[in-house]
């Protein structure tokens, strides 16, 4: 009888995992076709062009998302050039250089500021970061850069610039947790090969410790550009939502996020409602795409691991 | 050569400075946050504003109480739908994903975590609003699942790995069966983890917006009705923060204040679970 249970338990209890497990693939797979089944009047209708044209007219149900993808790109990497030095300044300093009673508590803080909420960062942004834009950092960028086109025209407050700076929060965390884990998987023979050749300790980090971690430390980087392509909340509350293409960081601009997350609801038309599916879709693909590399970049270096999940 | 020692040292000096301050810098937005979050919001925070509803605009007075209880009610939706799937695939990849499918659960999972939330809002729409007809906040919890699902997985699977296989291999000696050996003896070991990967996953869920948007949707009135659109702490703070009203606003920081605090409850509880576990990191 016990034998019996057995045989019958041991086979069931891995069925109903695996069924489970199943399912996190078909929602994916799941999420991708219904993107793709929405947005199929529209990217029929305009095809390619829906990428590179940038009138979006829902008056006229012509719809062209060059200027949301432009922004969405320019404003991620805006934050990248940002949070880039200060996120692998956090992850060196931490395995490095920190004293011990020193990294658990900054750590936690790092970890922490991945728990805000994006909602909560965009209030900030909209009633803290844009007024001290306004008064701290674009008088002087004006003053020094102001003859490039980057940094042309009014600032309008809710602008490009705003977006590329809260993203750029927002990322830093993330980055720098993945790296972290990243340089923590750096065999400690890596480091004491090169100190006991003589090296500073920033030579052994430079030159023996980020070579080794190279894949890792990229993948944590496109992680985060990931994080911040596809952000929303945040992004919507200071990019100033306007479909317009220009190369002025002051001025505002539109995400492929933002634009879901405000005329959605608006979308009254079924063309209408099928272009922002589209916009969907590119975006799902686009992230997909850099998440799925980034983590194959990280797995080379921590194998297999869950490498960011405490920065979740 | 002797010049060229000191100034390799002094580079290496240089260099800790160096990141020593990019790690300052990129920790004091978060200080500047906090700082801000209770110097605008505490003042705001009295008993009614956690029992009352919103008052209409223009009038002062009133509370998030609506928001506070449908962050309660989304969150508890999603977790009735994303604990049992999320723990049981964490368990299978850490039981039985040695192989391809194994492989394939863990990718999916990971390259999911990083999903725009946003675009899981419009695909639970299409699932769960537009059939129906009307919003809800079923809807919203749907949503949410989806979202904590790949988190809760990745983080059971690290957890139930964490056991030591001597466990597992005693209770198969003693002659237990291995499904009983899985649940009674290593995820039981494991559990303290696997609640502080809940803890985690709900308090980025919390907090989240873009999903419900077009799912619970949002009420001004206070409802707990789960097939109506309901209120959340992150959607008020959204439809105040760019609201026109004075009003609005400190209603909206006090609001963050709140939802804020709520995450940090969370997070240092999950810390204070696992802390045994990190120390010797």
């Amino acid at each position: 009888m016990r034998r019996h249970t057995r045989n019958l338990g041991d086979p069931a209890y891995r069925w109903i995992l695996t069924g489970l497990a199943v399912l996190l693939p078909l929602l994916l797979l799941a999420v991708g076709s219904q993107l793709a089944i929405s947005a199929a009047p529209a990217l029929k209708k305009f095809g390619l062009g829906f990428l590179f044209k940038t009138t979006w007219d829902p008056v006229a149900e012509v719809y062209g998302a060059a200027p949301m993808i432009f922004g969405t790109i320019v404003s991620s990497l805006l934050a990248l050039i940002i949070a880039v030095p200060l996120a692998l300044g956090v992850a060196i300093f931490l395995t490095e250089f920190a004293p011990r009673w020193l990294r658990q508590p900054v750590g936690f803080l790092v970890e922490l500021l991945a728990a805000v909420p994006s909602v909560v960062y965009g209030l900030w942004g909209v009633f803290v970061l844009i007024p001290l834009l306004r008064t701290i950092a674009v008088p002087p960028l004006r003053a020094a850069l102001g003859w490039t086109p980057f940094f042309k025209g009014v600032f309008y407050g809710n602008s490009m610039l705003a977006g590329g700076v809260i993203l750029a929060i927002m990322i830093v965390p993330y980055i720098a947790a993945v790296s972290r884990e990243v340089l923590q998987a750096v065999p400690a023979t890596q480091r004491e090969a090169a100190l006991g050749l003589g090296a500073t300790r920033w030579e052994a980090v430079w030159s023996a410790v980020l070579p080794y971690g190279r894949a890792g430390i990229i993948g944590a980087i496109m992680l985060g550009f990931g994080r911040a392509l596809g952000e929303t909340m945040a992004v919507t509350l200071v990019i100033g939502n306007r479909h317009d293409l220009g190369a002025s960081l002051l001025a505002p601009a539109y995400t492929m996020a933002a634009a879901i997350a405000n005329e959605f609801s608006e979308a009254t038309t079924q063309m209408y409602l099928s272009a922002l599916f589209a916009v969907g879709l590119v975006l799902f693909i686009i992230t997909i795409t850099i998440n799925a590399l980034a983590r194959l970049l990280v797995w080379r270096v921590a194998r297999g691991a869950a490498v960011g999940s405490k920065a979740l | 050569m002797r010049t060229r020692a000191l100034r390799r040292r002094a580079k290496s000096a240089m260099m800790t400075g160096v990141v020593a301050g990019l790690a300052l810098l990129a920790v004091l937005p978060l200080l500047m946050i906090f700082a801000d979050l209770v110097h605008k919001g505490a003042t705001s925070i009295d008993w009614n504003f956690f029992v009352k509803s919103p008052v209409p605009a223009g009038e002062s007075g009133g509370g998030v109480a609506n928001a506070i209880v449908g962050t309660g009610i989304i969150v508890a939706l999603a977790c009735l739908a994303g604990i049992p799937v999320g723990v049981g695939t964490g368990l299978f990849l850490a039981e039985y994903g040695g192989g391809r499918l194994g492989w394939l659960v863990r990718f999916v999972a990971d390259v999911m975590n990083g999903t725009p939330s946003i675009v899981v809002g419009i695909s639970a729409w299409t699932w769960l609003v537009r059939p129906a007809g009307h919003f809800s906040a079923m809807a919203g919890g749907a949503a949410l699942a989806i979202l904590m699902i790949p988190m809760l997985a990745r983080t059971t699977e690290e957890m139930v790995r964490l056991v030591p296989n001597s466990l597992r291999e005693a209770a198969l000696a003693l002659g237990y069966p291995r499904w009983r050996t899985s649940l009674a003896i290593v995820a039981r070991t494991a559990l303290g983890g696997i609640v502080t990967g809940a803890l985690v996953a709900i308090a980025r869920i919390a907090g989240e917006t873009a999903p419900l948007l077009f799912t619970a949707l949002g009420n001004l009135n206070f409802s707990t009705t789960v097939t109506e659109p309901m209120q959340t702490l992150s959607l008020q703070i959204y439809v105040y923060a760019t609201g026109p009203f004075e009003e609005w606003h400190r209603v909206a920081w006090a609001a963050a204040l709140v939802l804020m605090g709520m995450v940090l409850v969370l997070s240092l509880t999950a810390r204070w679970a696992t802390r045994s576990r990190y120390a010797s990191r």
